[in-house]
């Protein structure tokens, strides 16, 4: 089924007119009818849109097009409720959008666009990328596809179950704490959080404007690479994107691991990691001994005041993000006698509980009288952990851990209490904090249930080459990322 | 920093955000035993340490100052919730 296919795969059966772009996208949209009720990774999709892309593709493929000129020509990838597509709808996972369409593109998205991609779909997210579960969204709740009672993880579950169960051949997500990694792991897929500055992030609804990045979710380490290079480049409508070249990442595929070493943080051997996940780390990290990599004992003495600094700097940022959404220039108004009343109404109706307690939290922080003793303080915690990162980088080139603590919970297991929520992205938020890349990639199963694993790697400012380097030799040599949730086939 | 030191309703007014009293009283709960965990961060000396705004820290970045395309009027209001006349509308401010 052409569904089922990697990038690499597809493109190559493109290229040899072995099936058309219309196939491929009509297969996408037949798998989504099949298992989308289950699963709920889209809150909606445009299928006249998207074949008239494929078309479009498939004319250009005859017309001679190779992938050499356009990577992800008749490559179907869906995108997060987060990025502007000219005339499609943009919701946030929320309703204060109402019934907002996007008037131009995200950069990522233009660049998808002359890539040749196909272009499609709205998938679901925590409200405002705001949760780790994707139970945050007005749109409904999305679904593990490895066991509907489970969530696939969050911000970006739609993202990560999309790819997960065939939906789309890759997708877009967002990053601002683990949002991209986290799902990828607790769904089985790939995720790449990006370096700071090395995506474009206009187009993309603001959160956190100091720890977003838009990544891809991908089946395997090969695709990341491809659509990372796609994505990235300096844009000048993006202030914080780094002019710095971008590599030809799968170029650096080889597999070679000799000389390389890997770091194993050991403030990440915490309480409330899990056996099953401690095995499969461990078991990696024989793997890659066994690869030639040299594996080296770090450490980042500031691990565990990660999620304190994370939830008053990403909260501080988001209230004032946020302030836009007042009900004048787009979106759903609920009227007042004056205009703070028609903010204040608009705001209360228009967000869900998990946005409004971070936008209280983020106000406090930055209130007067509170500033230095909590955010302030915070920004110079965030330098210590850099630092911890850049000491780490000197001695090894990647960092590896889990990515999570525990495999996929249950539906509801932790929505009611949201500091055991936030804990849940004790591994990944960092990386946010520090500026620095990092992936997740499919690293084992839990048994009984069977519920994936995610290996996390972290790697210096600007390394995405050699972390996808490292990603890939270890995925050469394991079949974790070949392994497909039942309802897949059913 | 506990719940009833935590004045919701204020804050809630800086935020032009409206509460229902259940969401005051949920909030000002949960907000409580957040801002308990935080307070680890007090444990910390962070004499002489610099904070960090952004990771990658960028200075003077400026575009060339050119005429170019820009959204078009009837784009910008087309997703406001009223508006008339090419503008936006909204309550009466100054009597």
């Amino acid at each position: 089924m052409l569904n089922q296919l990697t990038i690499h795969e597809l493109t190559a059966k493109l290229a040899k007119r072995e099936a058309s772009a219309r196939e491929v996208t009509q297969s996408c949209l037949d798998q989504i009818a099949r298992v989308d009720g289950n699963i709920h990774a889209f809150i909606s999709h445009d299928s006249a849109d998207a074949l008239a892309q494929a078309d479009a593709a498939d004319q250009a493929l005859a017309a001679g097009t190779t992938h050499a000129q356009r990577p992800l020509l008749g490559v179907p990838v869906a995108v997060k409720d987060v990025l502007a597509v000219k005339n499609q709808p943009l919701n946030c996972g929320s309703k204060i959008l109402g019934r907002f369409i996007s008037p131009y593109d995200a950069t990522v998205v233009e660049k998808l666009k002359a890539a040749g991609a196909i272009v499609f779909g709205r998938l679901n997210m925590d409200e405002f990328a705001m949760g780790s579960s994707t139970e945050n969204s007005a749109f409904g709740i999305t679904r593990n596809p490895w066991d509907i009672t489970r969530i696939p993880g969050g911000s970006s579950g739609g993202s990560a179950a999309a790819v997960t169960a065939d939906e789309a051949i890759a997708t877009l997500g967002s990053d601002t704490g683990g949002s991209i990694r986290q799902p990828a792991a607790l769904c089985g897929c790939v995720g790449l959080k990006p370096t700071y500055g090395r995506v474009s992030r206009y187009g993309l609804v603001a959160f956190a404007s100091s720890l977003d990045q838009i990544g891809p979710f991908t089946k395997d380490v090969q695709d990341a690479a491809t659509v990372l290079r796609v994505i990235s480049g300096h844009d000048g409508r993006d202030s914080t994107s780094v002019p710095q070249p971008v590599p030809d990442y799968t170029a650096g595929l080889t597999g070679n691991l000799k000389g390389l070493k890997l770091g194993l943080p050991k403030e990440y051997l915490i309480g409330g990691l899990a056996p099953a996940v401690k095995a499969a780390v461990d078991a990696a990290v024989k793997q890659y001994e066994r690869l030639g990599a040299e594996i080296v004992e770090i450490s980042l003495p500031h691990t565990d005041y990660g999620v304190s600094v994370y939830y008053i700097i990403a909260t501080a940022e988001a209230s004032a993000n946020l302030a836009r959404f007042d009900g004048i220039r787009y979106g759903a108004r609920v009227d007042g006698a004056d205009p703070i009343e028609l903010y204040s109404r608009t705001r209360g109706a228009g967000f869900g509980a998990e946005v409004k307690r971070r936008i209280i939290l983020g106000t406090y922080v930055l209130s007067s009288g509170y500033h230095d003793a909590y955010y302030l303080r915070a920004q110079k915690v965030r330098t210590l952990i850099r630092n911890d990162f850049l000491q780490a980088f000197e001695k090894v080139d990647a960092i590896v851990t889990p990515t999570t603590p525990t495999a996929a919970f249950k539906i509801g297991e932790k929505s009611d209490d949201p500091l055991q929520m936030y804990l849940s992205d004790i591994y990944t938020i960092s990386c946010n904090l520090a500026g620095i890349c990092g992936i997740s990639l499919p690293c084992g199963f839990t048994h009984n249930p069977k519920l994936p694993i995610g290996l996390q790697l972290l790697g210096r400012p600007f390394g995405e080459e050699t972390l996808l380097k490292i990603a890939h030799a270890y995925e050469q040599a394991t079949l974790w990322h070949k392994e497909k949730p039942p309802i897949t086939n059913r | 920093m506990s719940a009833a030191q935590f004045d919701v309703k204020y804050v809630a007014h800086l935020a032009r955000l409206h509460l229902t009293p259940d969401e005051e009283k949920k909030l000002g709960e949960q907000l409580g035993g957040i801002l308990g965990y935080i307070e680890k961060l007090k444990e910390l000396d962070v004499t002489n340490v610099e904070p960090t705004a952004h990771a990658v820290p960028l200075v003077n970045v400026t575009r060339p100052d050119e005429v170019r395309p820009s959204l078009l009027h009837e784009d910008a209001i087309r997703n406001a919730p009223a508006h008339a006349n090419g503008l936006f509308m909204v309550p009466k401010i100054v009597e």
